[in-house]
């Protein structure tokens, strides 16, 4: 299924509701009448049903102590299980999948499973508070690639900290562990039966249930704890005032979520929580009615027509690493350095477009490739270019009710040089200080001919650099016109100071951004910092 | 080159025991288990998630949640608390403030400077100021958010600059060491210069946050399962908030998820608050900040700004030194004295200084009290020696490790201290020896220079060798004390309990081995078990490094004490002298006869032997007078150095550690697998200190940096592409430690300013190394690249 073939349920009639969330655990099915918008699962796994195997960390997506497996069916029935940090995933989110909790990979008492044995023989635990975590990564990289090299055992554990150990007897754990077995996995063994029990639960039903009363209401803002000021960028405030409303919405189909949207604007969708899931674990925002659409595989298609690639809204970062990074080669150093690998499975790039963060790392890169939105509204359809989505610091051109059904990408020539370059204080899993991408092509004679560049971290927007581009459009493409260019990013951008950067090194990194374009342009390939 | 290389931690399996060199103690082939690489004894529970944690425990039926209502300015008055909207949340039940405490105190020395909730005062941004107390965690939390509070204003002194400009108020009062006149060797010397580093606080991270849960029992007595490094004092302060007697109080802790020294001090007030409201309301109380909270409120590293003169000559040679090192400290004492006090211990490293004077400013700040960590200064002071000797490399264009070599201490001569302990056991040469062949740093350090000269990219890369010398010890002598209890059933297996606490470092491990070792059985057969003021009471914070020195040593006398009566009563009811019992591989040799462990103890116990005993330690020789500066502080050190190697990118400042070669040495080692652990981690942690954390304060004294999203400790890919980690196996205690090991928990920190020194020595290729960089910590890549920024534009005018 992709994302533009026509929406099978595109009836007039609304799908059977259903009031009963259901899913697996371990071993066992959930069913659950009461469920709240702000409820997560880590909670639900530590309070509810008392597995306290799953840790809190840091309840921001950020340490990976929380690591759970999610597994859910894909367009064509295939089970496929991905790591995710229960801290922020939304119990709305889990209906029809199976989430493994470290308990379940070893019996009580029973032997280890190899990967714990490994964790074991190789002392990969000292305080241990990080160890369930570890492992459960791990277990995620082993379904995906059993025999991983050390780069990608690295890439599996970007989500994870521990502060004792240092890695190194974890990486040592990792590399050491033979490819799993049905024998010795447990999951492996279940993959049958827990296949066919979630197709069964695949109804096209539509789910809709709410949580107890309201345990406050809206906090009043200026209270006495800290607002963390760090903003993991809160998005688009546009709260409903009184009471909330804490029912959970799932819709069936993508024509059920343009109806169920259309009639509760004020609804929250959700996709992968990578953003929402952190407003209600350090805002304690409401975000009910929560319209959980992560589960629509109607969104999930990459598909090519036209010269341009189509992609859906629900397409993971981890999705993208295949299909988009396979067209778009720039793309792969990018997408390994966001987030950690649970993120990336769970994020989307809808949701980070939509969320309208300035420090976003997909938009610039999009807007340099010349990327259009398309935008739905109950059956209502409209396309604008990617830049103009963002208007200013959190407001974009989104109407109420409408949502993101997809990008196109017109496929950039052969002949272009692309490069994305994210600064951030750590290499991996950090958010961007500054990012620039560049889009160049060059005519015969070594002239520019088109130049699009777009900044992240820069501004209130991710943001076209007009006048830098300005600057080079019709010169030739040397040292010396890139050096006279660099007055132009003054006009450009005036950056802030905060955490994360200085607005001096904002600027002068900026600038050398573009330098460090020119000098790979000079060598081909270009060769991005993916040379690791 | 993607290798992991540790040589000596590589053992599978656990029986795989370090062969044994020259019999420094005399017993030490009788030893096994002890000085083999046991596996941590939870390591099967924490993988599999079945390692209770304080936040895992069963919780009663009618269990309470409290959460803290925290101060939002960092400096005045609260004028009025109004928490009427507060009380009307659903679900809470009680809000209390410090009108209800009676002993209102959490400071570290019970001198009044911090109580644990304000009414008046704040001291910092995030003080706590009020607790709600709810049926559920996240009620508790939410109805915080509800309070009304009124303040006065004023303007807060947030850094070291600002508290001296306000006239350098400290908490606490400031040490001086001098040995010999600083400044007549500075006048004489040959050449001087001055200058000033930077060296940035941390926070602990620790993965598991701050956590107490209280459970009240009969009659007014507590029990308090706390996430503490120091439960006598945690149950001190618990008792003081109760008004009750120690004796009614049971501070108890299994294991925690990390601290660091961040639990140290900082899990007194949860535990005391958590069982006020325990005694109060009459059920379990359970207080868990969030991640948030718990980085604003609890207290870090300090950052300290160290000014130091130097005069030396030009073949390098160091002839007298100043130093003074301010600290933020933040609003109370808490540990600052003692913090200050051991980065001055440290301002030395490894080097003699023929004449020094360093002084001590622990500075009053309206920032979080700063507390212990990891190190406890003395990673700031020795930061501070390492830049002396930077700057008199570049000041000479000496190579900076022939500067450190001519200044290491001597053997029988240039051996005194700037505190006046002779330093006796100075094995670090060898170490400096092995590990400049095993990493090859001669040659590698020739090409990199060639490489940078040649390169016309835009990456230089850096190499440094520095080197650690680590007083073990706590400098306030009187808390070199430990108690350990031991049991045996009539079954053969043993109970052990001692002072110390389990945060990781695998103390119980280590002590567990010890005891097996005396009564030569299997290590499985000694059971350990949570820590307990119940069971081993007025015991010293679980901190210094000093563990497994100070436990395994008690528990080493509680276990001789009860072989000794076996043997006695062997020896009465065999008729063998006592030299023929010998306890090995869980059977006792009883001269010819060989019987099993447990036999003998079964027959014991129908004799009516005692088969339980107490063991007590202090550590000998130690002393200390910090009126004169003058003593013997420390029993021993312990010694390590690292050589690092770094690739930076001189466009945007970012880097990779690429190589690192550590040789450590950890005495006769109890575990060489933990010990490795603790080398490899340790390491990890001060990279991140020194490299990607960074603690930012707006200029209303707001901490921006609260959580992982904004503070970046190191990931598994920051680790060193090649990381080769060695202990030294000949290296064994010179003084009679516990079978002759030493201690591993804070040196290992240190090794990682070699990468500081290494970014250092990539930097300074822009210059073409003419000019000292200057290189501040940590060295994050916007750092780094405003340090390219300056040594270019330096060397254009210098030009
Ligand atoms: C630990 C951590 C690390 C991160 N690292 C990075 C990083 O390196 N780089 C980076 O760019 N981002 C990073 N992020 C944020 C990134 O994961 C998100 O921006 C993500 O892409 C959002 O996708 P989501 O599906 O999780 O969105 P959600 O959280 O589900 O939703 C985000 C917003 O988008 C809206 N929304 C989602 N889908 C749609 C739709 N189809 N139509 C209309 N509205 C929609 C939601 O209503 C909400 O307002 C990180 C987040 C975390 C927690
Ligand atoms: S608790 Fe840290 S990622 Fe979930
Ligand atoms: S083992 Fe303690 S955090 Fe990893």
């Amino acid at each position: 299924m992709t994302a533009n073939a026509p929406d099978p349920s595109d009836s007039a009639l609304p799908p059977p509701i259903r009031r009963t969330m259901r899913f697996l655990l371990n071993d066992r099915p959930v069913f659950l009448d009461r469920v709240a918008p702000d409820d997560t699962l880590l909670d639900f796994l530590r309070i509810e049903k008392r597995l306290t195997g799953t840790k809190e960390g840091c309840a921001e997506g950020d340490c990976g102590a929380c690591t759970v497996l999610l597994g859910t069916l894909d367009a064509q029935g295939r089970l496929h299980y991905r790591s995710a940090n229960a801290c922020i995933v939304l119990m709305g989110m889990i209906d029809g999948a199976h989430i493994v909790t470290v308990e379940h990979l070893s019996p009580r008492g029973g032997p280890l499973h190899p990967i714990q044995q490994a964790m074991v023989d190789h002392h990969g635990s000292q305080c241990g508070f990080c160890t369930p975590g570890f492992v459960m990564s791990l277990y995620g990289l082993l379904m995906r690639q059993p025999t991983p090299d050390r780069l990608a055992v690295e890439r599996a554990l970007q989500g994870n900290l521990c502060r004792c150990t240092g890695y190194a007897p974890i990486v040592r754990a990792a590399l050491s562990v033979a490819a799993l077995s049905g024998t010795d996995d447990p999951v492996l063994a279940e993959r049958p039966t827990v296949t066919k029990r979630l197709a069964e639960w695949r109804d096209g039903s539509r789910l809709e249930v709410s949580g107890h009363e309201a345990a406050s209401g809206n906090a009043e803002p200026g209270g006495a704890t800290i607002l963390p000021s760090d903003v993991p960028y809160e998005g688009d405030v546009s709260e409903s005032e009184g009471a909330s409303d804490n029912r959970i919405l799932r819709p069936a189909s993508v024509a059920d979520l343009a109806r169920l949207f259309e009639d509760n604007p004020a609804g929250r969708i959700v996709a992968g929580a990578t953003d929402v899931g952190l407003w209600v674990t350090k805002f304690m925002r409401d975000v009910g009615p929560l319209i959980p659409i992560g589960h629509l595989d109607e969104l999930r298609g990459v598909e090519e027509s036209d010269g341009a690639l189509r992609i859906g809204a629900n397409v993971s970062y981890t999705d993208a690493l295949d299909a988009l990074a396979e067209r778009i080669p720039a793309f792969a150093p990018l997408l390994w350095r966001i987030g950690g690998n649970q993120i990336r499975n769970m994020g989307t790039i809808g949701g980070n477009i939509a969320n309208g963060s300035p420090i976003g790392d997909m938009p610039p890169p999009l807007i340099a490739l010349g990327a259009m939105l398309h935008l739905r509204k109950g059956d209502a359809r409209r396309d604008l270019p990617l830049e103009d989505f963002f208007i200013e610091y959190g407001k974009q051109d989104r109407w109420d009710g409408e949502f993101v059904e997809a990008l196109s990408v017109p496929l950039p020539s052969p002949d272009a040089k692309i490069a994305f370059h994210k600064i951030s204080k750590r290499r991996d899993e950090d958010i961007t200080a500054c990012l620039g991408a560049f889009h160049l092509m060059l005519t015969d004679d070594g002239t520019v001919d088109t130049i699009r560049i777009a900044y992240g971290g820069m501004a209130g927007v991710p943001k076209r650099a007009s006048a830098v581009e300005k600057a080079l459009i019709g010169r030739p493409w040397t040292e010396d016109a890139v050096e006279s260019a660099l007055a132009a990013f003054e006009e450009d951008f005036t950056p802030l100071s905060d955490m994360r950067a200085s607005a001096d090194y904002r600027m002068l990194v900026a600038r050398n951004l573009l330098r460090r374009f020119f000098a790979d342009t000079q060598d081909d390939p270009i060769q991005t910092e993916a040379a690791q | 080159m993607n290798e992991v290389l540790a040589r000596g931690a590589d053992r599978k399996h656990d029986d795989d025991a370090l062969p044994e060199k020259d019999g420094a103690d005399a017993q030490s082939h009788e030893n096994a288990p002890a000085h083999q690489s046991k596996r941590h004894d939870s390591a099967h529970l924490h993988v599999a998630g079945r390692a209770p944690y304080t936040d895992d425990l069963p919780e009663p039926p009618g269990t309470l949640h409290a959460y803290l209502g925290l101060s939002t300015i960092a400096n005045g008055r609260i004028e009025s608390i109004d928490l009427e909207a507060v009380r009307a949340q659903p679900d809470v039940e009680a809000v209390i403030t410090a009108d209800d405490l009676g002993h209102n105190d959490a400071s570290a020395w019970q001198i009044g400077d911090e109580p644990f909730l304000t009414s008046g005062k704040v001291g910092f941004l995030g003080q706590p100021v009020f607790m709600v107390v709810a049926t559920s965690r996240n009620a508790a939390r939410r109805a915080c958010r509800h309070a009304k509070i009124a303040y006065a204003e004023d303007t807060p002194i947030l850094d070291v600059d600002q508290a001296r400009e306000a006239g350098g108020r400290t908490v606490i009062d400031g040490m001086t060491l001098e040995r010999g006149d600083a400044d007549a060797a500075l006048a004489n010397a040959p050449r001087t210069l001055s200058g000033t580093m930077l060296i940035g606080g941390q926070d602990h991270f620790y993965l598991e946050g701050q956590i107490a849960f209280a459970v009240p029992g009969e009659d007014g007595t507590m029990i308090v399962y706390s996430s503490t490094q120091h439960p006598s004092e945690t149950q001190m302060l618990v008792a003081h908030a109760l008004h009750r007697p120690a004796a009614m109080v049971t501070l108890e802790v299994r294991r925690m998820g990390g601290a660091f020294g961040g639990k140290e001090s900082q899990a007194n007030l949860f535990a005391a608050l958590a069982a006020f409201a325990a005694d109060r309301l009459g059920a379990p109380v359970k207080i868990r900040p969030d991640r948030d909270d718990d980085m604003v409120a609890t207290g870090k590293r300090h950052d300290f700004r160290a000014d130091y003169e130097i005069g030396f000559d030009d073949e390098g040679g160091i002839h007298g030194v100043k130093f003074t090192y301010a600290a933020r400290c933040g609003f109370s004492a808490d540990l600052s004295g003692p913090v200050t006090d051991r980065a001055l211990f440290h301002c030395d490293n490894t080097y003699y200084w023929p004449a020094v004077k360093a002084v001590s400013q622990p500075l009053f700040t309206n920032t979080v009290s700063n507390t212990a960590f990891r190190g406890f200064g003395g990673p700031q002071g020795m930061v501070g020696a390492e830049r002396v000797i930077e700057e008199v490399a570049f000041a000479t264009g000496l190579d900076p490790l022939e500067v450190r070599r001519r200044n290491f201490y001597g053997e029988g001569e240039r051996n005194l201290t700037p505190y006046h302990q002779t330093v006796e056991d100075f094995v670090l040469p060898r170490i400096v020896d092995e590990l400049l062949e095993s990493s090859d740093y001669e040659a590698r350090r020739q090409a990199i220079r060639q490489t940078n000269r040649d390169a016309n990219g835009f990456k230089r890369r850096g190499i440094a060798l520095t080197p650690v010398k680590f007083g073990i010890s706590f400098t306030a002598s009187h808390l070199n004390q430990a108690g350990a209890l031991v049991h045996i059933y009539t079954d053969g297996s043993i109970h052990l309990n001692h002072g110390g606490t389990e945060m990781g470092q695998g103390l119980n491990t280590k002590v567990a081995q010890v005891v097996a070792a005396v009564f030569g059985v299997p290590l499985e057969q000694v059971r350990i078990t949570a820590t307990s003021t119940g069971k081993v009471p007025n015991t010293s914070a679980t901190a210094a490094s000093s563990g497994a020195d100070l436990n395994g040593m008690a528990a080493k006398l509680a276990a001789e004490t009860i072989r000794q009566r076996l043997v006695d009563f062997a020896v009465a009811e065999h008729g063998v002298p006592a030299e023929q019992v010998v306890f090995r591989d869980g059977q006792v040799q009883i001269g010819n006869r060989e019987v099993g462990f447990a036999e003998l103890v079964e027959e014991a116990y129908t004799a009516r032997i005692s088969l339980s005993s107490t063991g007590y330690y202090r550590t000998p020789k130690i002393h200390w007078d910090r009126a004169s500066g003058r003593g013997h502080p420390f029993y021993y050190f312990a010694y390590g150095a690292a050589v690092s190697e770094v690739e930076i990118d001189t466009l945007t400042g970012e880097y990779t550690v690429e190589r690192v070669d550590i040789l450590h040495e950890t005495g006769n080692s109890l575990n060489p697998a933990i010990d490795i652990g603790q080398i490899e981690g340790g390491f990890a942690q001060g990279m991140g200190w020194l490299t990607t954390e960074e603690l930012v304060w707006d200029e209303k004294g707001r901490l921006l940096t609260h959580a992982p999203s904004t503070y970046k400790i190191p990931l598994a890919s920051d680790m060193p592409r090649q990381f080769n980690v060695a202990l030294a196996e000949w290296s064994r205690a010179h003084e009679p430690t516990v079978f002759r090991s030493k201690a591993v928990g804070e040196p290992p920190f240190m090794l990682a300013i070699s990468v500081l020194h290494a970014l250092s020595d990539a930097v300074a290729s822009v210059a073409d190394y003419t000019i000292c960089p200057r290189l501040d910590a940590p060295a994050t890549p916007e750092h780094i690249l405003m340090t390219i920024e300056r040594l270019r534009a330096d060397s254009k005018t210098a030009n």
